[in-house]
């Protein structure tokens, strides 16, 4: 549970963004996580409501792009959406150790004025 | 009406990560690492596993091949630091407070205590956790995550993200595994299935049981990178 260093993180870089942009308010900060990320989704909107308070995103929302995860089958030579947490292809069975997404964890977008 | 809601709304479109500054840094002692010519590995479990222990016996049963040193981190207290440093090896002591996780900063303010072009091998024995520390890169060369008998055979399936950047997953107190009605083929069927990646150790550093393949593994890493 490190959430709240990390939406702390997130809203450095949004305010960063907005200052040199020369806007002085935040509306809305937009975030992608996937599933491998290693954050939860829950606690990351009550770690913003936490953090933004005396900031310029005092007044933000915070949307949350959830991304699907998709590994590589060296196998079939195409990748797949896994169906549980054993990355196995639909196809041919074969597991997955190669992950080509799933573990982002990033500020996509900030609506400022 | 107030000033700033008659300015138009704009879209800045950043595509930051939000673990940049972690992974710059990472980078940035990834070059140190190679750079001094030292073999770098993340020792990762939950509270409790036996990463003290398996460190302690590798440190002694190594020290006439390999020069070792360990950065290890807690949230409170240097018991694991005077436990290691009964080796002779150096060790150093990360407290990390109320910190769930090392991050790759914290590692580079303990490696200037070190001196790192003397070492072939630096473990990172990282908090007792097996959730968060998987988010942050330190500039490891391995990543190795242990687990006890005792913890029963899912605990791949209730972790996998963290199991899923396992390079070495090594099953620990494995002298324990009959009393404790452990059954090792199953956590190494839940191993291979969540990461397939991973080279499978079952060992004890009380009786020295399968040490050899972790030694075997620990070499062929430092010889790689000599």
């Amino acid at each position: 549970m490190h959430e709240v260093g990390l939406m702390q993180e997130a809203l450095q870089i949004a305010l960063m963004h907005a200052e040199r942009n020369d806007a002085t308010r935040i509306h809305a900060l937009t975030m992608r996580i996937g599933p491998l990320a290693g954050v939860d989704v829950e606690a990351l909107q009550l770690a913003f409501e936490v953090v933004k308070p005396d900031t310029a995103a005092a007044g933000a929302v915070l949307h949350l792009e959830k991304t699907p995860i998709r590994c590589w089958c060296s196998e079939c030579g195409r990748s797949f959406e896994p169906a549980d947490c054993v990355f196995r292809c639909p196809e041919c069975q074969q597991l997955s150790a190669d992950i080509r997404q799933g573990r982002e964890f990033d500020v996509v977008s900030v609506e400022v004025s | 009406m107030n000033e700033t809601e008659v300015l138009p709304h704009r879209v800045l479109h950043l595509h930051e990560r939000v673990l940049g500054r972690n992974q710059e840094q990472a980078a940035r002692n990834r070059e140190l690492f190679c750079a001094a010519g030292v073999t770098v590995v993340n020792v990762l479990s939950a509270p409790g596993s036996g990463k003290t222990a398996l460190l302690e016996r590798t440190l002694v049963d190594l020290k006439d091949e390999v020069r070792a040193a360990v950065v290890v981190g807690d949230l409170a207290t240097d018991n694991d630091a005077r436990r290691l440093a009964r080796s002779a090896a150096p060790i150093v002591q990360i407290t990390t407070g109320s910190l769930c996780h090392l991050e790759a900063s914290m590692v580079a303010r303990a490696c200037e205590e070190i001196e790192l072009s003397t070492l072939d091998l630096l473990f990172i024995e990282n908090v007792g956790n097996l959730v968060c520390p998987a988010s942050f890169d330190l500039g490891e060369s391995l990543r190795v995550v242990l687990t006890a008998v005792t913890e029963g055979e899912d605990k791949p399936l209730k972790y996998p993200t963290l199991f899923k950047t396992a390079n070495v997953a090594i099953v620990t107190k494995i002298e324990l595994a009959e009393v404790c009605g452990f059954q090792p083929a199953l956590l190494r069927q839940n191993i291979a299935n969540i990461a397939p990646q991973a080279t499978i150790i079952e060992l004890s550093a009380r009786t020295g049981q399968g040490l050899s393949a972790w030694y075997t593994c620990l070499r062929g890493l430092i010889h790689a990178h000599a």
